[in-house]
């Protein structure tokens, strides 16, 4: 035989999934959120949104070139990222606010702490935190959305958040349409669905997270005497328990784990929702649960195949 | 003891991974090798002991003559598989890459059959051991346990299920369901043996669903009056990889779970590949010994794939110049199945007896790709037949910190690779938990060592 052999360790097939067709697949499931934010806050928008992606790719490619790392913009990781901090902001946001916030997501939260699947909390949701908490100001005015029920609003150009706003002034159909005060992509609740349908379909997440934490959060309203149905279509509740939450690197593997840390994300969010000073408890409450993901894990290591556990007392 | 039920419909099984059938050899007849000019027979084609040779260089032996033998407990005589001179006795590398002692025989084209071949006389279960054990039998599947040691039951374990594995999960491989086919009479007679002597009444028959055509001519012959009881059921499972793994199997087909560390005798199972069933029952009647075998000769590198019967000890190269060539050079070449089979590094090695398959993959096939970084998905749990957990094993292993692979059970991972096959970050998943479970060993060996050290 002429020609040399490959010799490799079993096994010699590979499936077709790869990081970069699961990231894509995030990318279509915010689709229908990114053109809604189009629809109802207009072309700016679509501006805020190609400056968060270009920043964050990149700062990605920067950053790893710095730190002589191969190059990884192309896993697509660093564009989910961009999309999901674009979708957290208001449309008004100055752009170099927008860009510091992909500086944190980046560089700070991803790689400085190794990269794609080695960050401890969501780069993007702890961008949005350090915005919110330095630029308090910019970061909670909120432009009237189109359609938006004259009652909301504030002034001529800004109106409440449904979580801000008198109950009342929003209609459940307002808030699956979008048709209220808010980042861009949080405020249609159906097309977070939408996307949220998609990526369970094509078994990118499962349905554990999302579905366990709307509804804690469902009876947790209940418990605090708030309107659940409310409560789940309003702020960042949707996007964060589609997208954020599910979050790879930043939620446990375990089936076990998935619940827990979903059942602690909905009651740390309708607690914080109901007695902290901030309308939204959203970004704190995964924030905190993906700190915990470690421990959770660990607690809950799923029983292995003829694994019998030792009763008490028993010798061996 | 509780009444046995045969169940209607397989128990639920978790992971696994839906490789590719690529079954295109499952409807074509199986081919006869004409005897090769030359066979090689290493002294270990099994598990256990290796055999010390019988004949000397120069020495004519005759088809079926016993040439080298063990007395060892865990091992299987070899006999020869072609009439001939002995023309040297001489070291070869084995797949693995271990060298072995291999007795090379030029064939003289005769076929001589051995004048000691005669059937057994088998009257009683140790009577039927011996038998199995002359016979050379080893588990036709791809392990290569010697049959005789599976059918010697511990006394202290109550076996009252004997499954016949026909799963054949690894994708292309079809000799199983070839040898169904075939020689459906022989699988039926030879579980009909085995459960009589061993005092069975329960036999499962698993059977991947995706083989309609076996699983008729079984049921067809399962349901008539050899099995008078009904004792002998086919039961379809489903068909993902790795169903025919023997624990996956056994909890597929009776519901049980072999303890960690445990055997299938300590679920009350009792495994064995249809092939080496088969192989009792034409044992049995005729007395010749495990001398060929069937095996799958495919990939997308092969002219025409076919299934081959071909003398043990064959050259890999005859087998595949006899199937018409390579289409096109091939990137891999694999004795076994792509999952778990061993990459060859050229195709100057011989046929084994427990090797079901020689595969010749192209590139596209079996492209290697760079693995990358984890990004947590999970897909490695849900994938995992046994429940564990492959990302914190394979890091547990990369940092080589025994104690995390002990709290993860990295000794309970068959390698069966369905975690490295989902992994999106095409990590090496499973390989790095081989080098884990190593590490294990190795630190095992030195306690004892170190703890019989500080007794002198």
């Amino acid at each position: 035989m002429d020609t040399k052999l490959h010799v490799s360790a079993s096994p010699h097939f590979k499936g077709s999934s790869t990081t970069r067709r699961i990231m894509l697949d995030v990318i279509i499931a915010l689709i229908p959120a990114s053109v809604m934010a189009c629809v109802i806050f207009g072309m700016r928008s679509m501006v805020l949104i190609a400056i968060c992606i270009a920043t964050c790719v990149l700062l990605e490619f920067i950053s790893r070139k710095i730190m002589k790392r191969d190059t990884t913009i192309g896993d697509l990781s660093a564009v989910v990222t961009g999309l999901l901090l674009a979708l957290n902001l208001p449309v008004d946001i100055n752009p170099l606010i927008a860009m510091f916030g992909c500086l944190i997501a980046i560089v700070v939260v991803k790689q400085m702490f190794g990269g794609i699947g080695m960050n401890f909390v969501n780069p993007a949701l702890a961008a949005r935190i350090v915005l919110l908490v330095s630029f308090p100001g910019p970061m909670m005015h909120w432009v009237t959305a189109a359609g938006a029920p004259k009652a909301a609003a504030i002034d001529a150009t800004t109106s409440a958040t449904p979580l801000a706003a008198e109950p009342g002034v929003y209609s459940y159909v307002d808030l699956l349409l979008g048709r209220c005060g808010g980042s861009i992509g949080e405020v249609c609740a159906l097309a977070l669905i939408l996307g949220g349908i998609y990526l369970v379909v094509r078994k990118v997440i499962s349905p554990i997270i999302p579905c366990v934490y709307l509804g804690t959060a469902a009876v947790m309203s209940l418990i605090v005497g708030l309107d659940p149905l409310y409560q789940l279509l309003s702020g960042g509740l949707m996007i964060g328990a589609i997208f954020m939450a599910t979050d790879y690197t930043t939620s446990p593997v375990t089936k076990w784990g998935k619940v827990i840390y979903a059942i602690g994300c909905g009651i740390l969010t309708i607690l914080l929702r109901a007695f902290s000073n901030m309308p939204e408890g959203v970004s704190f409450s995964i924030l905190l649960m993906n700190i915990l993901v470690p421990l959770i894990e660990r607690a809950t290591a799923p029983r292995t195949l003829g694994y019998i556990k030792k009763k008490k007392g028993e010798q061996k | 003891m509780a009444e046995l039920s045969f169940p209607k419909r397989p128990y639920r099984t978790k992971g696994g991974v839906h490789a590719p059938h690529n079954k295109n050899t499952a409807h074509k007849e199986s081919v006869i090798l004409p005897v090769p000019s030359m066979v090689a027979l290493p002294m270990t084609q099994h598990i256990g002991a290796p055999c010390k040779p019988m004949v000397k260089v120069g020495d004519i032996v005759d088809v079926g003559q016993q040439i080298a033998v063990s007395d060892a407990f865990v091992s299987a005589p070899i006999h020869a598989s072609v009439s001939g001179k002995v023309k040297k006795i001489d070291k070869i590398t084995m797949p693995d890459g271990g060298k072995v002692e291999a007795i090379f025989i030029e064939s003289d084209g005769e076929q001589r059959l051995s004048p000691d071949i005669h059937p057994p006389k088998v009257n009683s279960l140790s009577d039927l051991i011996t038998a199995v054990r002359n016979s050379g039998l080893v588990g036709l599947g791809g392990a290569g346990f010697p049959t005789s040691v599976k059918l010697n039951i511990p006394s202290d374990k109550n076996v009252d299920t004997l499954i016949i594995n026909v799963a054949e999960c690894e994708p292309y491989i079809t000799s199983d369901h070839r040898e169904i086919l075939e020689n459906s009479w022989d699988v039926i007679s030879g579980i009909i043996t085995v459960k009589e002597f061993l005092d069975i009444h329960r036999v499962i028959i698993g059977i991947e669903n995706n083989k309609p055509d076996a699983i008729k001519a079984l049921r067809e012959i399962a349901d008539s009056k050899v099995d008078p009881n009904d004792e002998i059921r086919v039961l379809p499972i489903r068909a993902t990889y790795p169903q025919g793994a023997e624990k996956i199997l056994i909890k597929a087909c009776t519901g049980r779970e072999v303890p960690v560390g445990g055997l299938p005798s300590d679920a009350g199972c009792l495994v064995m590949n249809v092939g080496s069933i088969a192989f009792i029952a034409r044992y049995l009647k005729t007395g010749i010994p495990l001398i060929w075998r069937r095996l799958t000769v495919d990939g997308g590198c092969i002219e025409n794939p076919v299934n081959v019967i071909a003398p043990i000890g064959t050259p890999i190269k005859d087998v595949i110049d006899f199937v018409g060539g390579y289409k096109e050079p091939p990137y891999k070449l694999i004795m076994g199945g792509p999952m778990m089979g061993i990459a060859l590094p050229n195709d100057d090695l011989y046929i084994l007896k427990q090797n079901n398959a020689i595969l010749a993959l192209s590139e596209k096939e079996a492209k290697y790709s760079e693995p990358t970084a984890c990004i947590r998905c999970g897909k490695c749990l849900d994938a995992c037949p046994m429940r564990l957990q492959p990302l914190e094993l394979a890091n547990a292993a990369d940092r080589g910190d025994t104690d995390g692979l002990k709290f993860y059970n990295v000794m309970n991972c068959m390698e069966c690779g369905c975690c490295s096959f989902a992994c999106p970050a095409k990590r090496h998943l499973v390989q790095h938990i081989r080098m884990g479970k190593a590490l294990i060993q190795k630190a095992k060996r030195e306690e004892i060592a170190a703890s019989k050290g500080g007794k002198k």
